[in-house]
């Protein structure tokens, strides 16, 4: 049976609370969050369960790798708290409902995951990805499901998350670069969390292109941008593949901006924020987002996962902004289109 | 005993007249379910006087006329049920003037709703008229006929109501202006505040004369227009949040659906609504309003507004919506035929749960489908099934789920919306008999030889 | 017939017969003729109809099946999935008639005089080179390019003029053309596309295998329906050529400096002929070439590119002349469109194109408000004597 491997104890004996106390979006002293993580371990009503938000930056401030979100999704699903309205959370369940419909190329033991994003095999071009591309998956199959968090729809995950691994199981794929930071976190993070045992090595595309950047170190032209980076929710899942940002910027001659929201400091995106708590949220959240990368001189503002991207392009692009994927900022550094 | 088509080639020349079996073959049958019925010969005039001489002709004669525009109605109104002359109106296609100040055009009987748009857009961007999903080859006068709905119909209304005078060719022959228009230069007004003879032939589904000219009102055109939809999956809230929307007087157009494929739309109601401003402040503005409105049923999760991926929006902002048409192709057969009733809002829940048994029972693809009409005076209902053409068994059972549909909506206060004529008789055997009497009497004297699209609204 | 399980997909819907923004009617035969029927959607119901023995063949289906100018619009405009097979599917319903010998006259005798002659106009084989008497253009030997004139270009005379521009511009400018002259048979284009599938392929597979013997490995083509014919339809029957249209070269010439302009002070429109246009996506070239002449001010039709108005030549029809001209006529309706931008020149990369159109400007009655003339013409206009 798949459930979450919570250790109350580690809770418990926690000193900092720091899941609830550098929340972004509850303002909690340390006395007061402890006592509500104590309310959600035994199961009782707690606000957090109320105000939480989704952004699952608690994910990374936990000290101890406890999966607070995790356990906050179990509790509001058990409870039959939603989220979102139950017409949009039924939405996401049926739009990800795998129904036979899906993608493989001429899978190699190193493949390419486009989760369930088009978008990401458009990316997967020219000479980053030449030896790669036609090694794919894409499809509802092989969908991470880390976005039922955000529905708190854990049972979602659990009946659908064993399936997708074995699905990739099947394929013989040994080494999986997932081109979605929310894979990454779902293999990494989230299946271990349930129990659920990965038979194949995820590889976060950060250190794929990072790997392929220097390959290529001869065909780099330095980029002298100053861009800002969209740090997305699913980070949080792997925040030791932070750095890589830094890394690859520097590689290409990209010069990452200071600014307040950024690190353990990021703003997610805030559509989804749109749909858990309304528009009031979203758009403060958006709008001090893109008004620190105005005031921190971003000529770009990078993104790491396409649905932040399109949740802020237009609006980056208004205040002069330029919108990219950095796999596209890669390719640019690299000559290509 | 004349010679029909001699006498119609001395008035629209020979290239304008067709008695071949390839044009009676098309222009006998409409890409609904009707059953087709051929013509004797279709003509194609140019001109306001080219058409007062076919009707002149054909009066004399007692040879029945149908004028027609693009045929998208797709219930059967141009088929020639008594054969006669089909008068395809679309050589009349031009856009006579555009009154800015006044907010008016004046459009011809064929002019196509994709031309005025298109025209609006280039030489008067501030201004705009109720565009429908039809295709764009659908016309303006066709449209008013029957009573069409566009973008604009939840603040102004049917596009009937948006019509600003008339020039029509009585079926005896006369040219008569109709509003403002019949004793000023301005095209500002189709009745008020002169006796309102615009009813005459607004509804009457051509049988009453034909529109050669029309001036139609024009409204504001704001610089920028976006969609949100809001989704529940309680069809028995939608009367109360159509309430509560149309309440903010910030919206544009309002259209609900509901289909069961792409599983994405599984289970919900879809409000789509649209919102425009000059500026991102009036557009935010309406935006906070409209969120606002609902704000109860977002609370208790009952509705909540769907995130429309920027993939998504130009389908929705499309105007006409081309999806609309496509629909016709689900089944790889190039048809679909729906059942627009107009009834009140509050019907909404049982509508929806009679559509979906209809599906059900004879097993067809559905899309339900409302437009609010005015500050939820009513909605129109659209009851659709897509068909395979190649398939007569599917097409039955399409027109027994409609006939289904259109009885349960009557009994539930609904009146027809380009009726077929199986429609019509419903509705008049459910209608005030003093009101047929009053219908006959307009039918009689206005057309006292029963030439006009004969076998429709027969109320004999 | 091939694509039968698409046509009764057809809605009718008319979307076929407009512009992208709806602001004109840009089927050429249903412009001319008003009637449904002659429309893309028209067409459908028709060959559906007859598919399924509800109407018979007759003069006037023939007719309407042969008055569609292939333009392409319908293909554009369409909003169903099979819209990429409209043509195909009316190609398809001609060669239906084709096999079963039913005809119009003027389209048998097209196709007798292609097979009797070489050519629509009767013409003798031997007279098919006598344009470029008096230029220095030359027999192909051994050079770079085949200039392929093909039988407008050799025969007609607006067409015989625009060859002579183009190859004496081409020459000038230093490049390696030769020209088949006598030895040139029909590309074939408009044959196929009347339906006579059994002769194209003769004249494609007889064509090709006469370049391949004498070594032609890169076309330039005067006409844009040559053109279609050795990208689109030659490959698939094994001829692998690289082919430009002249218009192509000429834009690569002009970006190399290799033609000295002066100037010349002319306000020109350029009329997008189909067959380079919305079926091989060649707009920018004629354009650059035009704008790249100094003085030379380009104005844009209403409908221009995509949108652009066939000029009612294409389809077989400048052959056949089922169409006839009259007010509606397309070519008529776009000399309108011309005048309006208060251009003195229509600037043309077609011989079709140019003679539809001149012979449209004289039905106007406007030969003193424009001028038809093609690209290469207006070039050497400019050149720097």
């Amino acid at each position: 049976m798949v459930r979450l491997k919570f250790d109350e104890n580690l809770c418990i004996n926690c000193q900092t609370s720091d899941c609830l106390v550098k929340c972004q979006f509850i303002d909690i002293d340390r006395e007061t969050a402890h006592q509500e993580v104590m309310k959600i371990i035994k199961g009782e009503d707690s606000s957090v369960l109320n105000d939480c938000v989704t952004c699952y930056a608690c994910e990374e401030y936990c000290q101890w790798g406890n999966h607070p979100l995790y356990q906050i999704s179990e509790r509001r699903e058990g409870k039959g708290m939603l989220t979102a309205s139950r017409a949009i959370t039924n939405q996401w369940i049926n739009m990800c409902e795998p129904q036979g419909k899906y993608k493989v190329g001429e899978i190699k033991e190193k493949a390419l995951s486009c989760c369930f994003i088009g978008e990401l095999r458009r990316l997967a071009r020219g000479k980053l990805f030449e030896d790669l591309r036609s090694s794919y998956i894409l499809g509802p199959e092989f969908f991470c499901e880390v976005v039922y968090l955000h529905f708190a729809k854990t049972s979602v995950i659990k009946e659908r998350l064993p399936k997708v691994v074995e699905n990739i199981k099947q394929l013989g794929i040994k080494q999986l670069i997932c081109m979605h930071d929310e894979c990454y976190g779902s293999f990494t993070s989230l299946a271990p969390a349930y129990g659920i045992e990965v038979p194949f090595e995820p590889v976060h595309y950060f250190e794929y292109l990072f790997e392929k950047l220097r390959d290529l170190k001869n065909e780099i032209k330095p980029l002298k941008i100053k861009a800002a980076y969209q740090r997305p929710c699913s980070s949080r899942l792997s925040p030791d593949k932070y750095h890589l940002v830094g890394k690859i910027f520097d590689l290409i001659g990209a010069e990452l901006v200071e600014r307040e929201y950024q690190g353990e400091n990021a703003l997610c995106c805030g559509e989804v924020l749109r749909m858990v708590t309304g528009y009031e949220v979203a758009n403060d959240v958006q709008k001090k987002n893109v008004d620190d990368m105005v005031l921190s001189g971003a000529e770009y503002c990078v993104f790491n996962c396409p649905y932040c991207q399109m949740a802020l392009s237009e609006k980056v692009s208004k205040r002069g902004i330029k919108p990219i994927h950095i796999i596209d900022l890669c390719k640019m550094a690299i000559g290509e289109k | 005993m004349i010679d029909i088509y001699k006498s119609l080639v001395e008035i629209v020349g020979e290239e304008h007249v067709s008695t071949q079996k390839e044009e009676l073959y098309f222009y006998a049958r409409d890409p609904g379910l009707m059953p087709a019925h051929e013509p004797d010969c279709v003509v194609t005039p140019e001109t306001t006087e080219e058409v007062q001489k076919i009707v002149k002709l054909a009066n004399r004669e007692k040879i029945p006329i149908v004028p027609m525009g693009a045929g998208m109605a797709l219930t059967g109104l141009i088929i020639p049920l008594k054969g006669g002359i089909v008068i395809d109106m679309k050589r009349m296609r031009r856009i006579l003037e555009v009154n800015e100040k006044a907010r008016y055009a004046i459009v011809e009987g064929g002019t196509s709703q994709g031309a005025l748009k298109a025209y609006l857009d280039r030489n008067y961007p501030n201004l705009r008229h109720s565009l429908p999903d039809a295709p764009p080859t659908t016309t303006i006068a066709a449209n008013v006929t029957i009573h069409g709905q566009g973008r604009l119909a939840q603040q102004y209304g049917f596009n009937s109501d948006m019509v600003s005078g008339l020039e029509v060719v009585l079926p005896t022959g006369e040219i008569c202006k109709i509003g403002s228009c019949s004793m000023s230069p301005a095209w500002f007004s189709k009745g008020p505040a002169l006796p309102d003879l615009s009813g005459l032939f607004l509804g009457w589904l051509g049988t009453t004369g034909i529109i050669t000219k029309l001036g139609m009102k024009l409204y504001p055109k704001k610089k920028m227009r976006d969609v949100e939809i809001f989704v529940t999956d309680r069809e028995d809230l939608i009367p109360e949040i159509l309430f509560r929307l149309t309440h903010t007087e910030m919206v544009e157009d309002i259209n609900i659906w509901f289909q069961a494929k792409p599983i994405l739309f599984k289970g919900n109601h879809h409000v789509t609504l649209y919102i425009t401003g000059d500026t991102d402040e009036e557009l935010e503005l309406k935006r906070k309003m409209v969120w606002d409105s609902v704000k109860e049923f977002r609370e208790s999760k009952d509705g909540g507004f769907m995130w429309i991926l920027p993939a998504m929006k130009p389908t929705f902002l499309d105007m006409p919506q081309k999806s609309v048409t496509t629909f016709a192709d689900v089944k790889k057969g190039g048809g679909f035929e729906y059942s627009g009733p107009i009834i009140l809002i509050e019907k909404y829940p049982v509508l929806a749960r009679k559509l979906e048994e209809l599906a059900d029972q004879y097993k067809l693809a559905y899309s339900g489908m409302a437009r609010v009409i005015g500050r939820s005076h009513a909605m129109m209902f659209g009851i659709a099934f897509t068909f395979n053409r190649a398939d007569p068994e599917m097409m039955d059972r399409v027109k027994k789920a409609l006939h289904e549909g259109i009885a349960f909506a009557f009994d539930h206060g609904g009146i027809p919306w380009k009726p077929t004529v199986e429609e019509q008789k419903m509705a008049m055997e459910r209608m005030d008999p003093n009101t047929l009497k009053l219908m006959r009497m307009i039918k009689e004297n206005l057309d006292p030889n029963g030439i006009m699209n004969p076998g429709n609204w027969e109320v004999n | 017939m091939e694509y039968e399980e698409i046509v009764h997909r057809c809605f009718r819907c008319g979307y076929c017969k407009f512009t992208e923004d709806y602001l004109n009617i840009n089927c050429p035969s249903y412009l001319k003729f008003g009637f449904d029927t002659y429309a893309a959607g028209g067409r459908m119901w028709l060959i559906n109809a007859w598919l399924n023995h509800e109407i018979e063949t007759s003069r006037h289906y023939g007719e309407i099946l042969y008055l569609c100018n292939t333009c392409g619009n319908c293909k554009e405009r369409c909003v169903f999935t099979f819209k990429d097979d409209l043509l195909n599917i009316f190609e398809a319903a001609r060669a239906e008639l084709v096999n079963k010998g039913l005809i119009p006259p003027a389209v048998r005798d097209y196709f007798k005089a292609i097979l009797m002659n070489g050519n629509p106009y009767k013409e003798p084989q031997n007279k098919r080179g006598k344009w470029a008497e008096g230029t220095s253009i030359q027999p192909f030997s051994d050079q770079e390019f085949l200039f392929y004139v093909g039988d407008v270009g050799s025969y007609d005379e607006p067409g015989k003029k625009m060859a002579m521009s183009v190859g004496n511009l081409l020459s000038e400018a230093g490049l390696s053309i030769g020209i088949l002259g006598s030895k040139e048979t029909s590309d074939g284009n408009d044959v196929k596309v009347l339906g006579e599938i059994g002769l194209f392929k003769k004249l494609a597979e007889d064509n090709i295998r006469m370049f391949n013997e004498i070594g032609i490995k890169k076309i330039i083509t005067l006409d844009p329906h040559a053109f279609n014919a050795f990208t689109t339809d030659y490959p698939k029957l094994g001829g692998k050529f690289k082919v430009w249209h002249y218009t192509q070269v000429l834009a690569m010439l002009m970006k190399d400096k290799k033609i000295p302009l002066s100037g010349y002070k002319v306000k020109v429109t350029y009329h997008d002929s189909c067959y380079l246009g919305r079926h091989n996506d060649i707009y920018n070239d004629p354009r650059e070439v035009l704008k790249g002449i100094p003085g030379l001010i380009l104005l844009e039709m209403s409908r221009n590119r995509k949108n652009g108005l066939c000029c009612g030549g294409g389809g077989g029809n400048f052959f056949t002349d089922l169409s006839g001209l009259g007010k509606d006529s397309p070519s008529r309706v776009r000399i309108r469109e011309a005048l309006e931008t208060g251009a003195e020149i229509l600037a043309v990369a077609c011989p079709i194109c140019s003679k539809m159109l001149d012979d449209a400007v004289k039905e106007e009655g406007s030969e003193e408000k424009i001028k038809v003339k093609d690209i290469a013409e207006i070039v050497n206009q400019a050149i720097l004597k």
